[in-house]
């Protein structure tokens, strides 16, 4: 095991150092002075090649690179020139909004997914399972932000049950932060389930074929017994891998999500980056989103390993 | 595109797609849809229609009548029109971005598969680079940098596709390699390019085309996702995800304006979603595939 970890941990390092080699490219070689976008109206040429120097822009690009990268390194981000902060007291202030609306959407995307694809496993091939794997299908077609129009004009304009935008901190007040989480969780959660389901319901038939359910029939165990306690861990392999590359679509999911709902997190940060031009903090937040994707497949793939023996010893 | 959660297996394609198995009156109306929506994008400018950017501000948010067949939006603009030249924005963009992943990843893939060995693991390894990144917020930083255009976010859009080909193409490559009429091919003294193109390809190309379909579908979803935000295509050119972004603004009072071009989207993400999958039932003689 301990091999298998440092082997991983010895991948990750070139993949690291790549993200932060495509973040800065992309940063630094596409078209677009950042000294002109600072400066806006009173770019003249003096003032530019001013700021140029004082930034270090009329360095060479390499050793640009290395000096940001020894800076990241430090905990040094830069600092935004429209607002004064940096890009770590940035992403800190608002990385907690989009861990919490992410914790939920996946609670919720688990609690709809995992019951249905157990039934639907249980009774494979009748109507409620086809017609399951069906609206399943179905819902995989429906993109983040289609569904969250759907429920604001549910729940929030027709019903009025439940607010469409806005945000309270949960230390403020727990009920009013769900109140204004429910919506936001529900969208992501609808567009997660539909992979929890397929997926589950398909290793679960599967395992629900081994000799050893039959026996636990034959010794007359009750169906939700052998279901839960006998089919379920066994059968719920590959979700862990799918959690995986799930991330990335959640991440992108979040964006939308908070930007529709009027969320404080770090999607909303990086929207507001791009409206305004924001580059240094546009650059730090890619970095650090691209960074945390990487570290959490990583954990899921210890995850995965931990789970599965042969994953270790390279068999499968 | 790390939202392409199909991954065709090793083994996937070692034999030929059964022949005769019914597709379906779904498949049918999806091809339907499809056929449609193309007869309409592709011939909008030749169509009775009203111009899709003529505002006309007395006539704002108007119900269905006889001159605008689906009413008018926030500004007074045909509905009808604007969904019809929406359509084209979000199939130039769905369907050239993915064009750009088949024959670049494609042919990484196929190279890959074929040839092993460094050049292998350098593609796989620079593909991962890429997958890195949560698809959604490498395309936003790209368009921010590089300015919203329709060309510029093809362009991204099919870069972040290619590793997802890739994966395909050198999975289906890596079987194939190994079969015997490439063995026969080899013996006989076949030139690489030869066998990649004469004899792998033809085998390839089934798979990675039902994977296209599914790329199709994905690619309408972003460009729709980036358009609501804002960041797609730069008005006043109309596509369906920046008509759902505005008829957000007006959901209390005209909810059409958000839920027309939402269920065109729909419709459309769905069959080619349907469309690609059942390709892809066909080509994968496994059992099993949902």
């Amino acid at each position: 095991m301990a091999f298998f970890v440092a082997r991983r941990l010895l991948y990750l390092v070139p993949v690291l150092i790549a993200v932060s080699l495509l973040t800065f490219s992309i940063a630094s070689l596409l078209p677009g002075d950042l000294a002109y976008t600072i400066l806006g109206d009173q770019a003249t040429p003096e003032n530019v090649a001013a700021l140029r120097a004082d930034m270090g822009l009329d360095q060479p690009i390499w050793w640009r690179y290395l000096s940001w990268l020894g800076n990241v390194m430090q905990g040094d981000f830069g600092r935004s020139f429209r607002t004064g902060q940096t890009v770590l007291q940035a992403v800190s202030e608002r990385l907690p909004v989009s861990i919490e609306l992410m914790l939920l959407a996946q609670l919720g995307a688990l609690a709809i997914g995992v019951p249905l694809a157990i039934v639907c496993a249980a009774r494979n091939g009748s109507p409620f399972d086809r017609f399951m794997t069906g609206s399943a299908f179905g819902m995989l077609s429906v993109p983040t932000f289609l569904s969250a129009i759907l429920l604001i004009y549910l729940f929030a304009v027709e019903l009025r049950w439940l607010p469409a935008t806005g945000y309270v901190p949960f230390g403020e007040d727990p009920v009013a932060n769900l109140r204004f989480m429910v919506l936001p969780a529900l969208t992501l959660a609808l567009a997660e389930w539909p992979g929890i389901m397929r997926v589950l319901r398909s290793d679960m038939i599967a395992t629900l074929q081994e000799d050893y359910i039959a026996l636990a029939k034959a010794k007359g165990l009750t169906p939700a017994r052998i279901l839960f306690v006998h089919a379920l861990k066994p059968s719920s392999l590959t979700l862990v891998t799918i959690t995986g590359i799930n991330i990335g679509r959640l991440i992108g999911g979040a964006v939308i999500v908070e930007t529709v709902f009027a969320l404080p997190g770090i999607g909303r940060l990086l929207i507001g980056a791009i409206l305004t031009r924001d580059l240094i903090i546009l650059q730090g937040v890619v970095l650090l989103v691209g960074a945390g994707f990487v570290l959490m497949n990583f954990i899921v793939d210890l995850l995965y390993a931990v789970l599965d023996p042969r994953i270790r010893h390279g068999h499968a | 595109m790390a939202t392409l959660e199909l991954e065709i297996a090793e083994e996937a394609v070692t034999q030929p797609a059964r022949k005769g198995r019914r597709l379906g009156t779904l498949f049918w109306l999806a091809i339907g849809w499809m056929v449609f929506m193309f007869a309409a994008a592709v011939f909008a400018p030749v169509l009775p229609l009203p111009s899709p950017t003529d505002m006309d501000m007395l006539e704002r948010r108007a119900p269905f009548s006889v001159e605008h067949w689906l009413g008018t939006d926030g500004l007074g603009r045909d509905e009808l029109a604007r969904l019809i030249y929406g359509a084209r924005i979000s199939l130039v963009v769905g369907l050239c971005a993915p064009v750009i992943g088949l024959t670049v990843g494609g042919a990484l893939g196929m190279l890959a598969g074929y040839f092993r060995g460094r050049f292998e693991s350098m593609v796989v390894g620079s593909m991962d680079v890429l997958l890195a990144f949560p698809p959604l917020i490498l395309a936003l930083a790209v368009t921010a940098y590089l300015g919203q255009s329709i060309f510029n976010l093809t362009c991204i859009l099919g870069a972040l596709g290619i590793p997802a080909f890739m994966r395909v193409a050198r999975a289906a490559t890596l079987t194939l390699a190994r079969r015997e009429f490439v063995i026969a091919a080899q013996a006989l003294g076949a030139t690489h390019a030869r066998i990649l193109l004469r004899e792998l390809l033809p085998n390839v190309i089934l798979p990675l085309f039902a994977f296209f379909l599914l790329g199709v579908a994905v690619t309408i979803v972003v460009e729709g996702s980036l358009s609501f935000l804002g960041l797609g295509v730069p008005p006043p050119i109309s596509s369906w995800g920046s008509m759902i972004g505005e008829g957000r603004e007006s959901l209390d009072v005209a909810p059409r304006l958000a839920f027309l071009p939402a269920a065109a989207m729909f419709l459309t993400v769905l069959s080619f979603n349907l469309v690609g999958d059942t390709l892809r039932a066909l080509t994968d003689p496994r059992q099993g595939a949902l």
